[in-house]
């Protein structure tokens, strides 16, 4: 069982840290949601408080490390430029799929979406992070806040999932892959 | 006697609360929806032209992608940093903030949608 190191550093930062930060955005929601139904006053511990600040942190950075990860070291692997003559597209996605009339379109929208539309869940959930951990009081007293708040973190969640879900579909039809090879398992006999 | 004193906390509390000025939370909910404009509006200029997508190329294997986003969370954090000192100690109407911020994520939404981008590119 082997894989390359292309494909591995794609899996870690679509399947593993955008999964990840995917869940821990639908926990935000959810604790928003929950907060709203509360009844008053409802106090953490302070080991319940610090728990919640070191979640509060660790989802917009899984989301920092997806999108800085995906545009510093998978995009360029994805946007390779092939020599002039190539035998075959395989190591260049981009252009693999813009050869082809039935997969330019995973690329025209797909990828131009997702390279874009990516970035905005990390900066919204960042907001989120800092209004529910510094100014919680003052998402108490002004409810419209906690509305502007779970709208940037629904924003966060569905830009997230676009970008999860193109990048899943392209790398379905033209995977990243190179690179050196990692063995995982030796195969017996 | 505790039961007393825990009220009178409690009272303390809530007037403390009452007293918090919302300019911060404004400012990064702004912030928030002008930094996510600034993105979409810089990855239109970058698809609309070549010499702005050369501009925007801080780093060549990223290609102009680097500078967008780079661009963009530096309007977001500079933006954020000056409405947090202008309103630090303000409260805003939070209303037209929140209208204005939702204003420009849905319009950022729409213009890193490649069809929309596109149409507007004349492309």
């Amino acid at each position: 069982m082997e894989i390359s190191v292309r494909a591995l550093a794609s899996e870690l930062h679509g399947m593993f840290i955008g999964g990840f930060f995917l869940m821990a955005v639908f926990g935000v929601i959810v604790e928003l949601f929950k907060s709203k139904y509360v009844k008053q006053p409802s106090e953490l511990t302070a080991r319940g408080q610090s728990l919640r600040s070191f979640y509060l942190f660790v989802t917009p950075a899984l989301g920092w490390i997806a999108v800085l990860m995906g545009a510093y070291i998978v995009y360029p692997w994805y946007r390779a430029i092939p020599p002039a003559i190539v035998g075959s597209l395989a190591g260049y996605p981009q252009r693999l799929l813009l050869s082809r009339p039935g997969t330019s379109g995973w690329h025209r929208v797909g990828m131009e979406w997702k390279e874009h539309v990516g970035w905005f869940a990390p900066m919204a959930i960042t907001m989120v992070a800092y209004v529910m951990t510094k100014q919680r009081l003052v998402m108490k007293k002004y409810p419209q806040i906690r509305t502007a708040v779970l709208v940037f973190a629904l924003v966060a969640l569905v830009s997230g999932g676009i970008a999860g879900f193109f990048g899943a579909m392209i790398d379905n039809h033209a995977p990243v892959k190179g690179g050196a090879t990692i063995h995982l398992v030796s195969e017996g006999k | 006697m505790n039961a007393i004193s825990s009220r009178e906390a409690e009272r303390d509390n809530s007037s403390a609360v009452d007293q918090l000025p919302n300019g911060p939370v404004a400012a990064a909910i702004l912030s928030a929806g002008i930094g996510c404009c600034a993105l979409g509006i810089l990855a239109v200029i970058g698809d609309g032209s070549a010499a702005a997508a050369r501009l925007l190329t801080f780093y060549l294997p990223t290609g102009p992608l680097s500078g967008v986003t780079t661009t963009a969370i530096l309007v977001w954090l500079l933006s954020w940093l000056i409405l947090a000192r202008r309103w630090r100690s303000k409260t805003v109407a939070i209303a037209k903030v929140n209208t204005v911020a939702f204003a420009l994520l849905g319009l950022s939404l729409l213009l890193t949608f490649p069809p929309f981008a596109d149409l507007l590119l004349g492309k």
